[in-house]
């Protein structure tokens, strides 16, 4: 197994300790990531997975400012799991960590891949209808899993709210919702 | 405007203050840090305590959107990068001193005051804030001897946005749902002892202006042991406005007509409705003059169209007899220091894109920039932007980084000849263990401390153990 990897594990499996202790039904939210015939959640599918080295499949993140980040990754690995693990240069993902308590890790599929996604739950549409720039073809990172038959798939991270940027586009449908 | 020539100071990169522990804060300085690896960011909180409305203003329910904390306690941790609790900006040290020891000072205090509903009757026994009412079951020091009397059967919320909604649910809520959490004890003690069965949340305008998010409606429609209590006639001509919504909005009026339809178990204890085009007019005090017994409202109708739907008064009246009245109508920003701008309309700090109007080296960000609406992420997005702003600024040489600055040094140094008694990160993570401490002895996720005092106390242990 790669050092990488459990180093991320066991930071993860420390932050969801401590974070667990303070935070008792945080576990609600976790994915249910059915690869074969086991289902696991986050964290320990991370150590798992990484034991059965077959299980890499390539994804493909359209990066906001244009930039394709390639990674190959493990089929079970949630795709926030996949940005926080890999490191990748992806900013400003994953505020809540993955709880279903913000719309950060949006993610834009292909219309053909999205259509091969599990259900989508009323919570994560819930919090999917918050995201900025929603689409038909939108879903939140921390609740889609990787699997073989998504392998190639492109992502596309879609812009945040930015006043600073000189070109403000397209007004998004739906305003921020108000506290 | 000189062009920094940064070779006397290349020891020392760019000192920049925030003022603030909050988000809005702390996502501020994490952004700094990470686009100028040679700024040092230190962080002035007036509270012993940081993080702000993620300690004082998310639900005790709501865990998971306090995992931002794990993120916030990493920022503060950073070698560049320091935490100052216990310090009043504005009245323990000036903005101009800050900004005579800093490169820039970013103005990160978000909004400590609330909207008042401007009626008569709103200072009667039995009225309270939203925010003073969530400072209260969050531990707000300053809410701490807030004892809202939660004797009577009917109470009703002014507002209906999410944290009209987060009241609701509070004092709606089976106390099983709420033992295990950070909510204090002695709220969860007055909660346990609650007479409170109905809860009305009242908004100027239509269900199509609603302000709250499907989440939280949602949490009120799955709540165990209560039913939701609606008036049909509230939602005339909305089913045929539902095919032109854009998707959000859509499924959260469908969830609000299923609760119309549905209504929910009849045997349920509790319920709560929605009460739309009411407008509060005035707090009737009770027979006796000394406490609020009902609220009286104006009904309105709707003008214009889309966005833009004002209410508009029919002349009509409604009375509604409650005994708790809690107006959640929006925070408010207060002025800071004379030294700087502000807007008393908007209740804002005047600023382009972050950068405070007229006052160069002083920015904004969160709530004091924008209004106090938005969830977390909006503050993030925020914050990022204000940070980007200031690097630009630093790289563009409208900042002069040549001159030295002493930052925390002076700072520290001046607080210390006043008296002020300041709070470092290592001895909040001190006040953190004992908290967690205390929780779990009650098998609560934490019990928090409620006096400033017996915080500075066990940061005070932690100092003598060590030094």
């Amino acid at each position: 197994m790669s050092a990488c990897a459990l180093r991320v594990f066991l930071q993860r499996a420390a932050v969801t300790r401590k974070a667990a202790h303070q935070t008792f039904s945080q576990t609600r939210a976790f994915p249910q990531c059915v690869t074969g015939s086991y289902t696991h959640s986050r964290g320990i599918n991370t150590l798992t997975n990484s034991l059965r080295a077959e299980e890499k499949v390539t994804v493909h993140f359209l990066n906001r400012d244009g930039k394709r980040i390639s990674v190959k990754a493990l089929t079970g690995e949630s795709l926030l799991d996949i940005v926080v693990n890999n490191d990748l240069d992806i900013l400003d993902i994953g505020a809540c960590e993955g709880t279903l308590a913000c719309s950060t890790c949006h993610l834009i599929f292909e219309e053909a891949v999205y259509k091969k996604l599990g259900r989508i739950s009323d919570e994560e549409m819930d919090m999917l209808d918050l995201a900025y720039g929603l689409t038909d073809t939108s879903r939140l990172g921390c609740q889609v899993c990787l699997r073989k038959d998504l392998d190639g798939m492109i992502l596309h991270v879609p812009d945040v709210i930015s006043d600073a940027r000189v070109d403000s586009e397209k007004e998004s449908s739906t305003a921020p919702p108000k506290v | 405007m000189l062009t920094g020539v940064r070779g006397l100071s290349s020891s020392s990169g760019p000192r920049v203050c925030i003022v603030g522990g909050g988000p809005a804060g702390f996502y501020t300085a994490q952004q700094l840090l990470k686009a100028r690896q040679d700024a040092a960011v230190d962080i002035y909180e007036r509270l012993p305590v940081p993080f702000g409305l993620v300690r004082f203003g998310v639900a005790p329910d709501h865990p998971e959107v306090k995992n931002v904390i794990n993120t916030f306690t990493q920022t503060a941790q950073h070698e560049r990068c320091s935490f100052h609790g216990n310090v009043n900006v504005g009245k323990d040290v000036t903005i101009d001193e800050l900004r005579q020891a800093y490169h820039a000072v970013v103005l990160s205090y978000g909004a400590e005051g609330n909207r008042s509903m401007g009626i008569p009757g709103e200072d009667l026994p039995g009225v309270f804030s939203a925010k003073d009412f969530v400072g209260w079951y969050n531990g707000l020091p300053s809410n701490k001897e807030l004892h809202p009397d939660l004797s009577f059967e009917t109470a009703v919320i002014l507002g209906q946005g999410n944290v009209a909604l987060d009241v609701a649910r509070i004092l709606l809520a089976p106390v099983e749902m709420l033992k295990e959490t950070d909510i204090t004890q002695n709220a969860l003690e007055a909660l346990a002892g609650s007479k409170v069965r109905r809860v009305l949340i009242v908004g100027r305008r239509g269900p199509l202006q609603i302000a709250c998010t499907i989440k939280e409606l949602r949490e009120m429609v799955n709540l165990p042991n209560t039913r939701a209590d609606m008036l049909p006639a509230d939602f005339e001509g909305i089913a045929e406005a539902l095919k032109d919504l854009p998707r959000p909005r859509k499924r959260l009026t469908e969830l609000m007509m299923k609760a119309v339809k549905e209504g929910g178990d009849d045997k349920a204890e509790k319920c709560w409705g929605l009460r739309f085009f009411r407008s509060p007019v005035e707090v009737l005090a009770g027979a006796d003059e000394k406490r609020a017994a009902g609220i009286r409202l104006a009904l309105n109708k709707l003008e214009g169209s889309g966005e833009s739907v004002r209410a508009e008064v029919t002349g009509q009246l409604e009375d509604v007899d409650c005994g708790l009245i809690i107006s959640s109508i929006g925070y408010k920003s207060i002025p800071i220091d004379p030294a700087v701008p502000f807007d008393p309309r908007r209740a804002i700090v005047p600023n382009e894109m972050g950068r405070v109007q007229d006052t160069a080296g002083l920015y904004c960000s969160g709530w004091v920039k924008r209004g106090p609406t938005g969830v977390i992420a909006t503050t993030m997005n925020d914050s990022f932007d204000t940070a980007r702003v200031l690097i630009q600024d630093m790289e563009a040489g409208k900042l002069d980084l040549s001159v030295n600055k002493p930052g925390a040094q002076a700072i520290t140094a001046l607080l210390q000849t006043r008296g002020v008694r300041m709070v470092l990160f290592s001895q909040w993570e001190k006040i953190n263990a004992e908290e967690e401490k205390r929780g779990k002895s009650l098998g609560k996720a934490r019990e928090k401390l409620l006096d400033v005092d017996e915080m500075l106390k066990i940061r005070n242990v932690f100092i003598s153990i060590f030094f």
